[in-house]
């Protein structure tokens, strides 16, 4: 185990934990400012991974694929919460999950109708091809380099909107008590839509990026859905920080686990069972990291003052 | 308590003669296909009814039963084809192709698994508490996906359907009405649980958790318990459904059965008796006439469930029977 490959497998987890935030960002600040649990967040990955393929394939441009992403993202969001999402807001939880169970079925057959079953294919730009040499030998991708600092970005970016703006006082304003706030004179079925929109466009923008590194299909974003309610589980749902701080926990030991618990039982079993009593434990270790969180914090680590 | 001829207690009727008509009607006609289509809706009812105990009656909204319902499906399937091969199943525990030994068996895996689940997930409540549960099905659902042993991500085949004693399994009809004495069992659980002093607990927890602590009755014993009867009742349906197919694979844990199994609940009505089999005879006609006009049947599928939750709030037995009374 060279430490090259060890800081490859980290910047790996890295890369996973901030694609991870960008969905689990929009995620927590959906249910922490409307209450809202959202499964359909993954289908918004999926828009924004479709509308960048088609984009780029038709402009031959990555760059306004990822505009383009954006936009069907957060428009897609949009309209949605005017169509359902709103009418949801003072169900209880049961009525949402199912809801946007519903609407999942709806987007992922509905992608299928219209752009088949085949995978689309999406090039990494030439700008961000290559590779960067790595401490130690070795060489790193530069575009997951770029991802990783997309995330550093738009991590910095929600902190400045949230503290620094009017938009994201009222969005803490939100969060803390709708009522008053309503009754303050903000509009606020217009914020919640904004809101939406903000959150789709990030999970919008992540399915983008990664699908320049996987294929573009139906289905892809149910995986990454599930990942990011872990993140915001383990980070207490509401907290951006929380979301954070989760999402690069969970990127980096379900990277890490899958390169180190196979090499680490192969000291007590034969070769052949160790990877694969190894690969079962490191696909179950981030769900076993969560169930131990949250028996040990059931509000989570950031745990929001509700 | 003496209870006059309700529209909910027609209802129910109506839809249990139904449920036991059409297989014979179907024997009639020589069409086993509806024989299958009806077991398949009894297995499925028979796992919502399960939910239902948790959900309707505890309030706790579980996002993991299909680790349940699968378990209880492996369960069979293993023992299945140990005895098949005529191996024993590990440290010469013998296995077994008789129905009601494999039923026990995934009753008590399911009941011994939910165990340390729900003492661990009720600790959380809420969207926690829906996460939790939903992690822990995952857990178990990449612990199956990486079994080789047992098919691992493809699942295993049952060669020959497990027996029971006095009846041919083989044939659609006698299986049917397996399936089906054990639904009306299941119902006949769910009732007596609802209107005993343990089920009056259990939603006076859901109704106000802090009232019944105050009242001196701690509420996880019993919402652990109700959690545990609940997981029990989906593995068994488990169990069947494996049969059923003669398969059993990683699909019946993952989380989109999970939320089916939220689904067959919440459109049958949750916390009513008849609920889960009103929602699931409705799912599975849905799915069989919507997949006999269009391919895309799930695009319609989403649209109906979501007319639903938006608009019959009552589910089925909502419209069906009215609004539930509280009395």
């Amino acid at each position: 185990m060279s430490i090259a490959l060890l800081i490859e497998q980290l910047l790996n987890g890295l890369q996973l934990g901030v694609m991870l935030f960008l969905m689990a960002a929009g995620l927590t600040l959906i249910f922490g400012v409307m209450g809202l649990i959202n499964l359909a967040h993954g289908s918004l990955y999926m828009v924004g991974a479709f509308a960048c393929a088609l984009t780029a394939t038709a402009t031959g441009s990555f760059w306004i694929g990822l505009m383009a992403s954006l936009a069907a993202a957060a428009a897609a969001g949009a309209v949605v919460e005017i169509a359902v999402i709103r009418r949801l807001y003072e169900r209880d939880h049961l009525d949402q999950v199912l809801a946007t169970f519903a609407l999942i079925l709806i987007f992922s057959e509905g992608a299928r109708w219209l752009f088949g079953s085949f995978p689309l294919y999406l090039d990494i730009p030439p700008l961000l091809q290559g590779a960067v040499p790595l401490p130690g030998g070795g060489q790193y991708q530069l575009y997951r380099l770029a991802i990783i600092g997309v995330g550093i970005l738009v991590a910095a970016g929600l902190y400045f909107l949230i503290s620094r703006t009017r938009l994201g006082m009222r969005i803490r304003a939100g969060e803390s008590d709708r009522e008053m706030i309503a009754a303050l004179g903000v509009d606020i079925s217009t914020l919640y839509t904004v809101v939406f929109a903000l959150g789709a466009a990030l999970a919008g923008l992540a399915g983008a990026m990664v699908g320049a590194l996987q294929s573009v299909q139906v289905g892809m974003g149910e995986p990454v859905l599930i990942l990011a309610f872990v993140v915001i589980v383990i980070g207490g749902i509401g907290s951006i920080k929380g979301a954070l701080f989760g999402a690069v926990l969970v990127g980096v030991v379900d990277t890490m686990g899958r390169f180190v618990l196979p090499q680490a039982l192969m000291l007590m079993l034969p070769p052949s069972q160790a990877a694969l009593v190894g690969g079962a434990l490191a696909s179950m270790l981030i769900y076993i990291v969560m169930a131990l969180i949250l028996a040990f914090r059931p509000s989570g680590l950031f745990a929001v003052q509700s | 308590m003496r209870q006059a001829v309700t529209r909910e207690a027609i209802a129910n009727t109506s839809l249990a003669l139904i449920l036991l008509a059409v297989p014979f009607a179907a024997v009639a006609m020589a069409e086993p296909f509806y024989v299958t289509l009806a077991t398949r809706i009894a297995v499925l009812a028979l796992a919502a009814v399960g939910l239902n105990i948790a959900l309707g009656l505890g309030g706790l909204v579980s996002f993991g039963h299909a680790a349940f319902f699968g378990l209880g499906g492996y369960a069979a399937g293993i023992l299945a084809t140990h005895a098949f091969n005529a191996g024993p199943l590990f440290l010469g525990i013998p296995a077994t192709t008789s129905m009601p030994l494999i039923w026990l068996v995934a009753i008590a895996v399911c009941g011994l698994i939910a165990l340390p689940i729900g003492a661990i997930s009720l600790r959380t409540s809420g969207v926690y508490f829906i996460m939790i549960t939903l992690a822990f099905a995952q857990m178990i659902y990449y612990f199956a996906i990486s079994w080789p042993a047992y098919g691992g991500e493809d699942g295993f085949s049952i060669y020959v359907r497990n027996s029971f004693p006095g009846l041919n399994t083989a044939q659609p009809l006698p299986f049917f009405l397996i399936c089906y004495g054990l639904l009306l069992l299941a119902l006949a659980l769910f009732r007596s649980l609802r209107g005993s002093r343990f089920g009056a607990v259990l939603q006076a927890a859901r109704q106000n958790a802090t009232r019944l602590a105050a009242v001196g009755i701690p509420p996880f014993r019993i919402r652990l318990a109700a959690f545990v009867i609940s997981a029990m009742v989906t593995g068994l349906a488990g169990a069947l459904f494996a049969d059923l197919n003669r398969f059993a694979s990683p699909s019946m844990i993952s989380w989109h059965m999970s939320g089916e199994l939220l689904v067959l609940v919440i459109l049958g009505g949750k916390g009513r008796l008849f609920g889960p089999l009103a929602g699931t005879m409705l799912y599975v006609l849905l799915e069989y006439a919507l997949g006999g006009i269009t391919e895309r049947w799930q695009f319609f599928l989403g649209l109906i469930l979501l007319g639903v939750v938006l608009f019959a709030r009552g589910g089925l037995m909502g419209l069906f029977a009215g609004k539930e009374r509280h009395g």
